[in-house]
């Protein structure tokens, strides 16, 4: 008879074990729910209905438009030379005429108010690795980055997981609308400071994901004397600023850094991505724009790992040099988008559902405290769960986005079709109602 | 595409600082042996010169200027501007106030951010500066110097042709149109892009093996591939061992950001460059020695820069040792379906397949840069046994994601087994010509190349025309090469081999013409080199 020797099974790394990936919240967890029983407007109007996903669907029709008109943009042209060139291209500066595109995209939606160097513009493979890029090249692990909270429930994993660096959240509450003040940035910083962590920077989302309303131009001018005073860095993820409803309410950091004259610009950096703006998330195109030379070199070389096809390069290039399709689309994707806005809005309204006053972004920021049993955290996921299965809609908790009142929630309204979300309103509305009886 | 990079950094300067300290030093103990000859002579006489060479060593190891850490290496054929870098990290200096200085950028990326100094970029950068073109620019510097194969776009672009309108985005609506392939997608690829390639990567083995497309993670390149398997098997300050010469972006896929070390298991000439089982248990326990845990192997068959294949006997023994040490194997495939040898390209796959191994200690890295000269595209495969890696793998591919574009041309692409078929035959074909080409044309310049069967490029034994067997001989030759014939070749050393005056050239972007003018200009060197020595 032989004996069974067990063999030490072979090892993983720390990275690899690891629970940093943050995919165990509820805010993924919904998303399992969905998945499992989807909304199909014929095939399954009882599912549930994803409203935790921020994508926007609401101009596909601009862009198909576009590609059927110009074919040239999804083939390589009759040259010989086109194709192959295009195939081969791998190096990490970019396509040029890539590059140039996207820099006058991002002038087009700050409406000329700023002006972008094609040379500062790196790509990479979506904001999540934009993101994750510049905090390998801006902190060490056991750093940190200062993010204002409620924060997108993805930091965790895209600034954490395989740089080793912390967040410390700057703490922002309803009292004044959520928004950033001086006491909250040095609060944050003597915290981390109180646990022996190196501050590196300041991470803010505007517009804000969640709230969904842009950054005023006194609290960004706060911002950025705070971290010069402490000589930290800047990020300002701008991953929404194609879709603020009015094009005036939206103030880029860029903008303030010009009438600076980009005195103290070295410690700056913007992320973007065709995303959110023009609904692209599988195309995979996100950019770092910075204003320091070093970085801008760095997160070249880094790039490495996180290229952009060239075809999609090739492709993108074609549809953003095009003035007239940008000029047309950026207009009517913000009017599409504060037609919806409205749209849910008045819907919760007249549910008793009050939310943030927002002004931008593929999301509100609804408040369900007063319906929370225990105003804690755990009232706040029992709320969650009968939304999630009772009510049958998918709605991200506060809670995932580490905001610190229970109650609070996001709800996307740009990946459906204006059908479901009448429907999704009418089901918060019968909710709403049943709830009125039972008390 | 390959990028090489010299990684001694500054040989020529450190090798110099050292010869005249030996000989100072010498200038010192042989009078002082003198003195001491008298008296307590043979102790003395041997000790004291030894502590004095002993401390003029320490000195001179204290007051060494600093390494720079190993260099990035460019993937481009426009590579970045050395003089601008220089200029505007100087303006940005300026333009920042305060007591503090300019705001701090981290550890690992400072040591990224350094110039590039290594020869390999030089000759990159000379080649963008004057690039051969048979009319515009005859004189111009020939690349040999990047991995690619343009043998076969005819190929691909009438299969474009034929198949356009079926592929990427159309206007039926359905699949096809925008609002199929805009959306999220799953991070780790599509599954009818993994079947494809499981379809594809099979055909290129010979169909020896079957690969399932559940044990597949997508990745935007091969580069990401790797990078991400270092990530899930090691901790920073863990170390792989891989044998030399070896690829030189390994320096930066498997450490840059990981904090992973990798530790050189030298190959000799005498074993055509295979590895042998005693040097990688070497290597091992000198490893263990120094206190650095070692967390897998890393190689690469075909064989990048030396370009042969690793026999089934030495595949079995890299796995008995692995099991041993119970450690990784990772192993980069990616020059698999380019050929041009008879012999058989065994895949790591059939070997655990056939064998009632621990499979969980293999992972296999592939993509579609060589076998299908896509390298722009970005497509990368991390086929893995182990579950655990692949659940954290997915996971991370959201960071290095193929773009939906790229996804559906190359499920309409690969799914067409009829046209893979006749590339794969075709290329090896076109590969094989080129090859025979090439080597004929150094053997009558009397330049041997080792014996290779695969990779887009031969390892060519250029000792004879070196005139000091060191590096600082190579890189004088590598130098000669660029300045003088105008050729773009990678040096051994830029591969960490061992043996000074081995060059891996490239031919798989010439044509049969330029191949000629190669020889010729190689030839005229090869002249003075001999004149000289």
């Amino acid at each position: 008879m032989s004996i069974e020797i067990e063999q030490p099974s072979v090892g993983l790394s720390k990275v690899a074990v690891s629970e940093t990936h943050g995919e165990d919240s509820p805010y993924f967890a919904g998303w399992k729910a969905y998945d499992e029983n989807p909304y199909h407007e014929l095939n399954n109007p009882s599912g549930v209905i994803q409203m935790g996903l921020a994508e926007n669907q609401v101009s596909f029709d601009l862009l198909e438009d576009f590609l059927e008109t110009h074919p040239e943009a999804s083939s390589w042209g009759k040259g010989v030379s086109s194709f192959r060139e295009n195939a081969l291209f791998q190096d990490y500066h970019g396509l040029p005429s890539f590059r140039k595109a996207m820099a006058s995209f991002m002038e087009q939606i700050r409406g000329g108010r700023a002006k972008f160097d094609p040379e500062r513009v790196v790509l990479t493979a979506g904001a999540t690795a934009a993101n994750e890029l510049l905090t390998f090249i801006l902190a060490d692990p056991g750093d940190a980055l200062l993010v204002p909270t409620p924060y997108y429930p993805g930091f965790d994993r895209d600034l954490r997981w395989r740089t080793g660096v912390k967040i410390v959240p700057i703490h922002c509450d309803s009292s004044n609308n959520f928004q950033i003040t001086p006491q909250a940035l040095e609060a944050a910083f003597n915290e981390a400071e109180a646990m022996n962590i190196k501050v590196r920077g300041v991470l803010i989302t505007n517009p804000s994901n969640p709230l969904g309303a842009t950054i005023q131009r006194s609290v960004l001018e706060e911002i950025l004397d705070f971290v010069t005073r402490k000589n930290i860095h800047l990020v300002s993820d701008e991953i929404y600023s194609g879709s603020v409803f009015s094009s005036s309410e939206f103030i880029s950091i860029a903008e303030i850094l010009e009438a600076r004259q980009y005195k103290d610009s070295e410690r700056v950096h913007i992320v973007y991505s065709l995303s959110k703006d023009l609904g692209l998330p599988g195309f995979r195109v996100g950019t770092i724009y910075s204003y320091n030379d070093k970085v801008v070199t760095t997160a070249r070389r880094m790039s490495s790992f996180t290229l952009i096809s060239s075809q999609t390069q090739h492709l993108l290039a074609c549809m953003l040099s095009n003035k007239e399709f940008t000029e047309n689309y950026i207009q009517i994707n913000r009017e599409r988008l504060r037609k919806r806005y409205d749209m849910i809005i008045e819907g919760l309204r007249s549910a008793g559902i009050e939310c943030l006053k927002g002004n931008a972004g593929l999301f509100c920021w609804m408040n369900l405290s007063p319906l929370l049993e225990k105003p804690t955290r755990e009232g706040e996921l029992t709320l969650w769960n009968s939304m999630l299965h009772e009510v049958r809609l998918n709605i991200s908790p506060g809670s995932s986005c580490h905001i610190s009142e229970p109650g609070w929630f996001r709800v996307c309204f740009a990946n459906m079709s204006e059908q479901t979300l009448e429907i999704a309103l009418k089901r918060i509305h019968d909710f709403m109602e049943q709830r009125k009886r039972d008390i | 595409m390959t990028r090489s990079k010299s990684p001694a950094h500054e040989p020529e300067s450190e090798s110099e600082a050292r010869r005249p300290t030996g000989a100072t030093g010498m200038r010192l103990i042989v009078p002082l042996q003198g003195v001491v000859q008298g008296r307590g002579g043979l102790i003395l006489g041997s000790l004291i010169p030894c502590a004095l060479f002993y401390f003029f060593q320490l000195y001179l190891k204290r007051h060494r200027s600093p390494k720079p850490d190993s260099n990035p290496t460019s993937p481009s054929q426009s590579s970045s501007n050395l003089a601008d870098l220089q200029r505007s990290s100087s303006r940005s200096n300026l333009s920042s106030r305060g007591s503090f200085g300019p705001v701090r950028v981290s550890s690992r990326a400072s040591s990224i951010a350094k110039p590039n100094d290594s020869p390999y970029y030089i000759g990159l950068d000379k080649v963008s500066e004057d690039p051969y073109d048979r009319v515009h620019n005859p004189n111009g510097i020939i690349q040999l110097g990047l991995s690619e194969n343009r043998l076969c776009f005819d190929l691909i672009e009438k299969w474009l042709l034929e198949n356009m309108k079926d592929s990427v985005i159309g206007t039926e609506g359905g699949d096809l149109s925008i609002s199929g392939i805009a959306p999220y997608q799953p991070c780790d690829g599509l599954m009818e892009l993994k079947v494809a390639m499981a379809g594809f990567m099979s055909q290129v083995v010979g169909r020896s093996v079957s690969f399932d497309p559940s044990q597949m993670v997508l990745t935007s390149g091969a580069t990401p591939a790797l990078e991400i398997l270092s990530f899930c098997l090691a901790d920073p300050g863990n170390a792989f061992l891989v044998p030399t010469p070896y690829y030189p972006g390994f320096d930066r896929d498997m450490r840059w950001r990981t904090g992973v070390e990798l530790i050189p298991v030298h190959c000799r000439s005498t074993d055509n460059f295979i590895l042998s089982i005693t040097a990688l248990d070497q290597a091992f326990n000198q490893t263990r020695k120094r206190g650095i845990k070692v967390r897998g192997i890393l190689i690469s068959n075909p064989a990048n820069p030396a370009g042969n294949l690793l026999p089934r006997e030495t595949l079995y023994n890299l796995l008995d040792f692995a099991r041993e040490k119970n450690i990784h194997i990772v192993c980069d495939e990616i020059f698999a379906g380019s050929m041009y040898g008879s012999e058989e390209f065994v895949s790591m796959a059939e070997i655990i397949d056939t064998e009632d191994f621990d499979k969980n200690r293999v992972h296999i890295v592939y993509g579609l840069s060589k076998d299908l000269s896509l390298p722009g595209f970005r497509v990368g495969v991390i086929y893995s046994f182990n579950e655990s890696v692949l659940v954290a793998a997915r996971k991370l591919t959201r960071f290095s994601s193929i773009s939906a574009p790229t996804q559906r041309l190359l499920i309409s692409m690969l799914s067409d087994m009829r046209f893979t078929q006749a590339y794969i035959e075709i290329n090896k074909k076109r590969i094989r010509e080129m090859h025979d080409l090439f080597v004929a044309g150094l053997k009558k310049l009397g330049i041997k190349c080792a014996k290779s069967c695969a990779g887009l490029y031969c390892w060519v034994d250029m000792s004879g025309l070196i005139c000091s067997y060191s590096e600082k001989g190579e890189l004088e030759l590598w130098d000669k090469l660029l300045n003088i014939a105008k050729i773009n070749v990678t040096p051994g050393s830029a591969c960490h081999c061992i043996e000074p005056g081995w060059f891996r050239c490239c031919f798989t972007t010439l044509s049969r013409e330029d191949i000629a003018i190669v020889i010729e200009r190689i030839g005229k060197v090869a002249e003075t080199c001999k004149i000289s020595s």
